[in-house]
């Protein structure tokens, strides 16, 4: 008896969970039967095994529902917002009974008379008309196969996996010390892969939708914007995404708390909506993507957005920060004001949201399971929140480095960039006692590892690196380590609260070496250091900087790696962006390679045949023309001196230079634009404008023209007004454009009279020689 | 009381351990250090691909650190789910008690005081029974 109840317990619950949505989308559309019989078949479920259980409470109201439902299913009743909200009442109500009796607790059936009358309450029957015979089968829940598991059991199966692979990390450097037996090898190696199929296969169990983090929101939304009379549409997007099921659980309270933020102070009530000249109905938007090792998960509103002042003024007044301090901050520090303890928005406290308690939770909660939280605002147009947490709480990918002669590891979700502390883009500069780094004219603040955990640097300053990291919610700095390590997978341990008390380190884990290893808190680290940089020193900094930027006389230039393998350099002027393009954009085309890019044909240098797979391009511009050049991969920014040694001959390459020992080739984007351009700037090409609805110009006389090299627009565009050439027909009226511009064309060979001149149009040679004519005279 | 006791020498003591604290006795080698953690905390080792919290129990009882170099006597215990490694001198023996613990009754160092939970008779020798939490909560447990 006690099984069969936990199993009524666990199928309401399931089937609880998956009508959340069904329900909000039957107010949306009473009409849709589907819905209506789910939800009838869910009361008419509960109904019939209340009274097997004996379970008089919920029986009552599982029956008070089901017959309100089969009077709308009759037709007999309307399915009006009041009735919904009674429903949802009672089924709210039925989630709360199972809860309780699978936890023991109780629950007042004081008020389940007054949910069974909400239901009953008299209205005006309304006839509806039945749609004739849809009554179909909707017997729509798929039998599959699968198994109800507790959720402890998964938990110590991923466990004693990660053990299981830690175990084989150490094997297998065991194997590596004593090498000798390839028997032992191969089977070692066979064990091996099965441990990783295993942990995946694990990984994988533990792995849900997201959907279950979204299939509350509706009901939520729903309940929310009825409550505060706002009208707010919600779309979600990106459910099939799938997530640690733990990682789910954490980040449910967070996206819960940022919707009733987004529907409570974001999105205005319809009246002021109106008056800002946007649709009545908010739109709330929730979307998840995975990106790398990261899930994202964006929550935008069109509300009014984030009021900067506001969270100043209040920032100011809670002793936060200074006025001085506060006139200083970005618009993007303003907004991100929200973030701190005691400080909201809103004027009023609602009930739903504004008690100052809020966001910061949520930051806090975010970056407890190794997550970012982002927020963009845009005032009058809205606020979108972005949430990166990574996929597993287990296994994360990081950078291991080394300070003060021992090995450590950081979080690769917090690091922006890595810099050699010698590269010539770099420079270090003491600001009263505290170091600033500037990087391609960005300054931050700059911390020594191996100075914040108190122990002695090992190498010398020059041949440090530079780990930019962005700390969950903080500002940027960067962390001086003596050396870049390796990437790895670190299967993470929760560290002892003896090393947590040091506030620097979010867990231990072993190195592929079996030595145990910290891993860095970013956050922690940027605390303890106290990287804080202070306004002033910035003024400072910023008023010396142009001079000593005057003095160098060396250009920003890129250092890539060609396709061929050669390392080369362009300056950094030239270059409009990088961009990731597939193979297939890529076409031997009118005898040169071509690239096309969204709209747009570019002329493609750098490669000499088409690449097998995607290439990455630079983009680059004289201000005219552009072109792309593929190349394998970006090394460094660099600094490019005056000393080069010039190249034989002309060509792609105008010299040689040295950077870094190493002697790398100059692009040349003078000779790059003459040879390849000649073709690319529409801007150079002199423009033909052709009557938009004349077919035979469309289809035939078009590519004539296009040939001679005019770009051809159409009449009635902006950049026909500026066109050297307009076209137009003989026998049609055309508005007269300016003296030598207007080229007619008549479709009989014969002059109609004597002043006809106007061009028979398969008189090639004689459309050309008036189309040069025209171009020149307007150059003229 | 029937209980059994694990007989380590610490900071040249014979002192008890109640054994059902204990998970393992171990031989470690090659700690990671843990800079700014708690002055006790003697680093990371690795044991079968678990991370154990070494605690140098010389300083837990404010008796100076031992220097820690070669392999080292250590006794497991788990608290709060956390695994930890007592670094001792060395581990002798595991005995059956079956008398009483008593109060301490003669004054001791404040380090020892703190960790002290009664005194065994053990064969005729008069030994301190440690509380294994308040020696890893170290010197600042007490604060706390």
């Amino acid at each position: 008896m006690e099984d069969l109840l936990n199993e009524f317990i666990a199928e309401t619950r399931d089937m609880l969970e998956a009508l959340g949505g069904e329900i909000v989308a039957w107010e949306a559309a009473p009409d849709d039967r589907a819905r209506l019989d789910e939800i009838f078949r869910f009361v008419h479920t509960v109904k019939g095994n209340c009274g097997f259980f004996d379970l008089p409470r919920l029986e009552a109201l599982s029956h008070a529902a089901e017959d309100v439902l089969a009077d709308v299913r009759a037709g007999k009743r309307g399915a009006d917002h009041r009735l919904v909200s009674a429903v949802l009442a009672v089924l709210d109500r039925i989630g709360e009974l199972v809860h309780a009796l699978e936890t023991g607790e109780s629950i007042s059936s004081a008020d389940d008379g007054q949910l069974i009358e909400a239901l009953s309450e008299k209205h005006e029957p309304v006839q509806k008309a039945e749609a004739g015979g849809s009554v179909a089968s909707l017997d729509s829940r798929k039998a599959i196969r699968s198994i109800r598991l507790s959720v402890d059991l998964l938990d110590r199966m991923m466990s004693g996996v990660s053990d299981m692979v830690l175990a084989r990390n150490e094997l297998a450097r065991r194997l590596r010390d004593c090498p000798g037996d390839m028997a032992v090898e191969s089977a070692f190696e066979r064990v091996s892969s099965c441990i990783a199929e295993m942990r995946d296969a694990i990984t994988r169990t533990r792995m849900q939708r997201i959907d279950n983090l979204f299939a509350s929101l509706p009901r939520m939304v729903r309940d929310l914007s009825g409550e505060l009379r706002k009208q707010v549409t919600l779309e979600v997007d990106g459910g099939d995404v799938e997530l640690d099921r733990e990682m789910i659980e954490m980040i449910r309270d967070p996206m819960t708390h940022i919707v009733r933020n987004s529907i409570d102070h974001g999105i205005e009530p319809p009246e002021e909506r109106l008056k800002a000249r946007k649709a009545e109905a908010g739109t709330l938007r929730v979307c998840a993507r995975q990106s790398g090792n990261q899930i994202l998960i964006e929550v935008a509103d069109d509300g009014r957005g984030i009021d900067g002042e506001k969270l100043v003024r209040k920032a100011i007044a809670n002793g936060f920060m200074s006025p001085e301090q506060a006139e200083r901050l970005s618009p993007a520090q303003r907004t991100a004001l929200i973030f701190e303890a005691g400080i909201s928005t809103a004027a009023e406290i609602t009930a739903i949201s504004g008690r100052g308690v809020g966001m910061d939770v949520v930051r806090a909660n975010i970056e407890r399971i190794g997550g970012v939280v982002d927020v963009e605002s845009k005032p009058g147009h809205g606020v979108r929140l972005t949430l990166r947490v990574p996929l597993t709480l287990t296994i994360i990918p990081a950078l291991t480095v080394s300070a003060g002669g021992q090995h450590y590891a950081i979080p690769r979700s917090a690091i922006e960039e890595i810099v050699r502390r010698k590269n010539a883009m770099v420079r270090v500069e003491m600001v009263g006692g505290s170091h600033v780094v500037t990087i391609r004219d960005k300054r931050i603040p700059l911390a020594s590892l191996a100075g914040v955990l108190g122990v002695e640097e090992r190498s010398s300053a020059s041949e440090q690196s530079l780990i930019v990291l962005k700390p969950a919610g903080g500002d940027l700095y960067a962390l001086a380590v003596d050396t870049v390590l390796d990437h790895e997978e670190l299967v993470v341990k929760p560290a002892a609260p003896l090393v947590m008390a040091a506030g620097l380190y979010a867990g231990t884990t072993l190195a592929d070496d079996g030595s145990p290893i910290l891993l860095i808190d970013p956050s922690g680290v940027a605390a303890a250091a106290g990287v804080v940089l202070d306004q002033n020193d910035l003024e400072k900094l910023a008023a010396k900087a142009p001079e000593e930027v005057a003095r160098r006389e060396t250009t920003p230039a890129l250092l890539f790696v060609g396709l061929d393998g050669v390392k080369r350099t362009i300056r950094l002027g030239v270059v409009e962006r990088i961009e990731d393009v597939a193979a297939e954009t890529i076409q031997m085309s009118a005898g040169r390679l071509r690239v096309a890019i969204g709209e747009r044909i570019l002329p493609l240098a750098g490669a000499k045949v088409v690449p097998e797979q995607k290439v990455r391009i630079l983009r680059l511009t004289d201000g005219v023309a552009e072109l792309a050049y593929a190349f394998r991969e970006v090394i460094d920014m660099v600094e490019l001196g005056p000393e080069l040694q010039p190249a034989t001959c002309a060509g792609e390459i105008s010299g040689v230079t040295l950077i870094s020992g190493d002697q790398v080739e100059v692009v040349d984007p003078y000779w790059l634009f003459g040879a390849h351009a000649h073709d690319a700037g529409d801007a150079r090409r002199p423009v033909c404008a052709l009557p938009a609805d004349d077919p035979w110009m469309n289809n035939i006389l078009r590519p004539i023209i296009e040939n001679a090299g005019y770009r051809v627009v159409r009449v009635g565009q902006n950049e026909a007004a500026e066109a050297d050439v307009l076209i137009a027909s003989a026998e049609a009226e055309a508005a007269a454009p300016a003296e030598g511009k207007l080229l007619k064309i008549r479709s009989h060979p014969e002059l109609a009279h004597e002043n006809d001149d106007s061009i028979y149009r398969y008189d090639r040679a004689g459309l050309l020689a008036a189309l040069s004519r025209s171009t020149a005279s307007k150059k003229g | 009381m029937t209980a059994l006791l694990l007989i380590v020498r610490l900071a040249g003591e014979r002192v008890a351990f109640p054994a059902e604290d204990v998970e393992s006795v171990v031989e470690l080698e090659g700690l990671t250090p843990i800079p700014r953690a708690a002055g006790h905390v003697a680093g990371l080792a690795a044991l079968r691909s678990r991370v154990l919290t070494a605690i140098d129990c010389l300083s837990a009882l404010e008796l100076g650190s031992s220097a820690v170099t070669g392999p080292r006597d250590a006794i497991v215990v788990e608290m709060d789910g956390y695994p930890y490694a007592l670094l001792v001198d060395s581990v002798e023996d595991v005995l059956e008690y079956s008398g009483e613990v008593r109060p301490v009754r003669t004054a001791l160092d404040a380090g020892w005081r703190r960790v002290a939970k009664g005194v065994v008779d053990v064969e005729g020798d008069l030994l301190l029974l440690v509380d294994t939490g308040a020696l890893l909560g170290g010197p600042t447990a007490v604060a706390a």
